[in-house]
């Protein structure tokens, strides 16, 4: 269901003009460009659908010093995202401490394993750099690390090297000791070259990580010959299992007769990445992180990759029809089976939901997808997206947003703290969907806020059993009653609550 | 179906009903390629043993789960104690994105800082531009009166020289000439968090001390509290002890209201810390004193330098600790302790010998920052309870020899082993092979708790679970108070679990404790 609504774009306009004046001339030149306000477009695109609007912004281009980023680093992009969540290996950040110890269990890949034991990915592992390890070099010590992992975690299918910043600065040779290592223990050893300051964010951190898989995973030899396959193989690329996301969507691909074989990278094995170009299909969903390995199995292996958006029912409808339809009329029947079972509890949800959000106002501000994609979830549930941008989004991205946002709508990249502040507060949107740098001063205002990175502790989001969750979740933040206590009633007037008790 | 309109499920509750069980346990048989179950209960097994042990000890170059964060973290905190002070690390942004996320995740508080975002070709040319933008950025937008430099390693490998960059960037007019700008050169490959604090602070002192002559000697006492997770409850106890002992007193450094602003529609970007005015003055007071050794070392030294008076504490916590610090103050002030604190301190041991039946013998172990877990070892022995086990991933020798010495001056600390260095995964093999009724450490102490089955009681900087402990003070009598109470009820809950079968255990589900 697409709702018809259009924002502010003139309020817009002079909040985006009300920032740039505060910042030094050089510097307001250069924010100038990723900021916009989403125009009116009547292009019609065959496949995609309507676009809505265009959301005109540059991309992908370095932060500026001292303004307060909210973006992250290539480390960032390869072990918390792409590699980090890979269960049977074992993740080493390597360089100093603090990088892994920041990172350590944050983004809430969900897994089943024995911690320790047989799966890794809730611990820090770190090769510790001291002084002496960048002044003489950190290979040997390396070499020892992985040494120490088998002896110590013999039954971890693999090892990969996150690089952080010092290892490319010393000069260090990981694929070296990487090879040797290989041969010696038989296992998998990936290095990744993901130093944080490669790159402008996240974004090549994910490209990196991606093209190790290529160099490192996919070059071996075929350990999966007697793996039998099925005509309805596909993939799950760039689902993380936060709070289980993947798990959610898994079982709906399930139902409509297909065989997930692999899910990169939440709660995955070695074996699963290994296996993926055997696939029929690779189902896309985080695009920004893991496109880059779609294209080369599509090259290399034939396999096809299609984009899908399992957040809220219109979408996920709309999605699970596109994937049927790739395989033909039996799986599009069972699919429709799928979306007749889980109506009545999708219309429970919504019947119970909207009317407590209806014509809510939204600000998002994260990165990945989530800046489209959770859109017409949200408006699913009556609710109106005034703001979006993506932390590391490409121009593919921004185009694609076109597909999402009304007339109107606040398009920023790269947002700065300040700007944030400004425009929530110029704004001020029902609720703010961000990250946890993001929550804390957004509530100070009185604002409600969702993390939309973690779920806020909470998840899935994915699939249908995930939006029933999402919708609580949206209604729990913004109808809590604690936003009306906020003023001391002897300072001036307080402002009536609008919190709706819980059901 | 598992989910419905009326009751939903999120993952706790969702992923145990059947449907989910079932497909999950396919994917592994499936999917998977999973190592037989046998050899991985043999393997879990395995790192029970001694023998697991002694590999695990053996360790030389992997390190599991550390207890430490890196330098540029403690920098950041210790900027955050200043007046309207923005933290500013030169170096790679990713890193500035890690801190306040981790600063956030424990106190529930914004955390503001900016990065030089360093990228390739500041890393083949050095981050001189980075800086001279920079700071022209950060001082337009958000208005400090002063900002606080630390640095990534990355800025460090290549050698950035700190003191020369904020010089180039004052002639440029990134900032006024006047404008302060305290630095501190932050390694993370040097030292951890506790280190980057005590630079940080010494940059602090040393920017606005340096040059300048002790005019007069003040009969005022600084006081620094070091990193402390628990600075909001902390900072205010010590300073209500202060007060009630009417000392003149200088925080210097104190993030106890920037960590703590409250919500009323307006967000504090910077809130409370120690003004600029009164680091000044503090030059000409009597004496420094430090609440965590390990913390100051660097620090200390300046001022001693400065020529004062200085002495240090380890995180003074409970009875005796509390005693040294308002001994040492008011024996630098010549203020008596007054009668209230006094009543304090009975009320405090009042407590402790209501419930010491339940607290001797206790066994613990105990883990985090060098200072805490001297604090803690401590406290624990004048409880009757035996620390077993002593960690500090970033302890040092001479740690490791102090902490030598409080045990031995107790029958209580006898049995116990100090363990530098070492890490969590480390303290796993410990607990198994030597095991402990109870386990004092941080939110990462969880793992441990849920492989060893040993109760964990959070004290110590990060909690990401729990909510909220940092705002009550754990220093003081009030602390250990505070301290006692938490630990009897994990006892308690611990005791109540055990026995709450019916017709089983609950013959001793007593109603009275």
């Amino acid at each position: 269901m697409s709702l018809d609504y259009e924002n502010d774009g003139a309020l817009n306009e002079k909040l985006i003009e009300e920032v740039l004046s505060q910042y030094p001339d050089k510097t307001a030149k250069r924010r100038k460009k990723h900021l916009s306000v989403a125009t009116a477009s009547g292009e019609e695109v065959a496949e995609e659908g309507k676009v809505l609007s265009e959301c005109d912004v540059k991309s992908n281009i370095k932060s500026i010093p001292g303004v307060m980023t909210i973006r992250g680093c290539a480390y960032a992009g390869s072990k918390g995202v792409v590699w980090g969540p890979v269960k049977d290996m074992v993740h080493i950040s390597h360089g100093p401490v603090g990088c892994g110890q920041y990172s350590w269990s944050q983004r809430r890949n969900y897994y089943i394993g024995k911690t320790g034991i047989d799966t890794f990915v809730t611990m820090q592992f770190t090769s510790d750099f001291q002084e002496k390890d960048i002044v003489f070099g950190g290979d040997k010590k390396l070499e020892k690390v992985i040494d120490e992992i088998q002896e110590l975690f013999p039954l971890n299918n693999g090892v990969t090297i996150q690089s952080e910043c010092p290892i490319g600065l010393i000069g260090d040779d990981i694929e070296a000791v990487s090879r040797k290592k290989k041969k010696e223990h038989n296992k998998t050893i990936v290095p990744v070259r993901c130093e944080g300051f490669r790159g402008v964010s996240q974004s090549l951190g994910h490209h990196i990580a991606n093209d190790a898989i290529r160099d490192w995973v996919f070059s071996g030899e075929d350990k999966h010959e007697a793996f039998e396959t099925g005509s309805y193989d596909v993939n799950v690329i760039g689902d993380y299992n936060i709070g289980g996301d993947a798990w959610a969507s898994r079982i709906l691909l399930e139902e409509m007769g297909l065989r997930v074989v692999g899910n990169w990278s939440g709660d995955a094995t070695l074996a699963e990445i290994e296996r993926a170009p055997k696939a029929k299909l690779n189902l896309i969903h985080c695009y920004r992180s893991m496109n880059y390995i779609c294209r080369h199995m599509e090259e290399k292996y034939g396999v096809a990759w299609m984009e899908y958006n399992f957040f809220g029912p219109s979408q996920i409808e709309t999605s699970m029809r596109k994937i049927a339809k790739h395989f033909g009329p039996e799986i599009e029947e069972k699919t429709e089976k799928v979306i007749a079972k889980y109506r009545p509890m999708v219309d429970a949800v919504i019947a119970k939901y909207r009317p407590r959000l209806e014509g809510k106002t939204v600000m998002l501000y994260v990165g990945g997808l989530r800046p489209r994609h959770v859109i017409t979830a949200y408006e699913d549930l009556g609710m109106e997206i005034v703001g979006t941008g993506y932390e590391f989004g490409h121009n593919d991205d921004y185009q694609r947003t076109g597909h999402y946002v009304k007339k109107g709508t606040l398009i920023y990249d790269d947002v700065t703290g300040y700007e944030l502040e400004k425009f929530i507060e110029g704004i001020r949107p029902d609720l703010v969907g961000s990250g946890i740098k993001e929550k804390y001063p957004v509530q100070k205002m009185g604002i409600p806020f969702r993390q939309m990175h973690s779920w806020d502790y909470s998840g899935p989001y994915h699939g249908y059993d995930g939006f029933a969750i999402f919708a609580r979740d949206m209604d729990l933040a913004i109808n809590n009653p604690v936003w009306g206590l906020y003023d001391a009633p002897w300072k001036k007037k307080a402002v009536p609550s609008t919190a709706i008790a819980a059901e | 179906m598992p989910q419905s309109a009326e009751k939903v499920l999120d993952h706790a509750p969702l992923f145990r009903e059947p449907e989910y069980r079932q497909m999950l346990a396919e994917k592994k048989i499936n999917f998977e390629c999973p190592h037989p179950d046998q050899i991985v209960t043999d393997q879990r097994e395995f790192t029970k043993s001694w023998e697991y042990r002694e590999k695990n000890l053996a360790r030389q170059a992997l390190v599991v789960n550390p207890a430490k964060a890196c330098q540029p973290l403690g920098a950041v905190f210790a900027a955050a104690g200043f007046e309207r002070t923005m933290s500013f690390v030169h170096g790679s942004q990713g890193c500035v994105a890690y801190y306040r996320s981790h600063l956030s995740r424990h106190f529930k508080e914004p955390s503001s800082a900016v990065s030089s975002s360093m990228t390739e070709d500041a890393a083949v040319f050095g981050g001189l531009k980075n800086m001279i933008d920079g700071l022209a950025n950060t001082y337009k937008l958000y208005d400090p009166k002063m900002i606080a430099v630390s640095t990534t390693c990355m800025a460090e490998v290549i050698g950035d020289d700190l003191q020369g960059f904020i010089e180039n960037a004052r002639s440029e007019g990134s900032v006024p000439q006047d404008f302060d700008v305290p630095y501190a050169h932050t390694p993370a490959f040097v030292g951890s968090h506790v280190d980057g604090y005590d630079v940080m602070v010494k940059g602090v002192l040393e920017n606005f001390w340096k040059g300048k002559e002790r005019s007069e000697v003040a009969n005022t006492i600084n006081i620094i509290p070091g990193f402390d997770g628990f600075c909001v409850g902390n900072n205010r106890e010590i300073k209500r002890l202060l007060d009630l002992m009417g000392v003149s007193y200088a925080f210097i450094q104190d993030a106890s209201d920037q960590y703590d602003t409250p919500s009323d529609g307006e967000f504090r970007m910077f809130d409370g810390g120690t003004k600029i005015e009164d680091v000044k003055a503090a030059l000409n007071a009597e004496a420094t004193l430090s609440l965590q050794h390990y913390n100051t070392r660097k620090t200390l030294g300046y001022c001693g330098e400065a020529g004062q008076a200085t002495a240090s504490f380890h995180y003074p916590l409970g009875i005796q600790a509390t005693d040294e610090l308002l001994m040492k103050v008011s024996e630098i002030s010549g203020k008596e302790i007054p009668e209230a604190i006094r009543l304090e301190r009975g009320r405090l041991i009042d407590a402790m010998a209501d419930s010491q039946s339940w607290l001797h013998g206790k066994k613990y172990a105990i883990y985090g920052d060098p200072d805490f877990v001297y604090a803690m070892a401590r406290f624990v022995m004048e409880t009757g309870g035996e620390p077993t086990h002593c960690l500090a991933t970033n302890g040092t020798k001479t740690w490791e020899e102090e902490m030598q010495a409080l045990l031995a001056s107790s029958p209580f600390g006898k049995p116990c082993q100090v363990w530098a260095g070492k890490d969590l995964w480390a303290m796993r093999s410990l607990l198994f092979t030597e095991p402990v009724d109870l386990l004092i450490g941080n939110s990462y102490g969880k793992y441990l708790e849920r492989d060893t089955g040993t109760p964990l009681i959070r004290l110590m900087f990060p909690i990401f679970d729990r909510h909220h402990h940092h705002r009550f003070p754990l220093m003081g009598y009030q602390g250990g108070l505070r301290v006692l109470t938490t630990i009897l009820d994990k006892i308690f809950d611990q005791l109540d679990r055990e026995t709450i079968e019916p017709g089983m255990t609950d013959y001793s589900y007593d109603l009275t404790r």
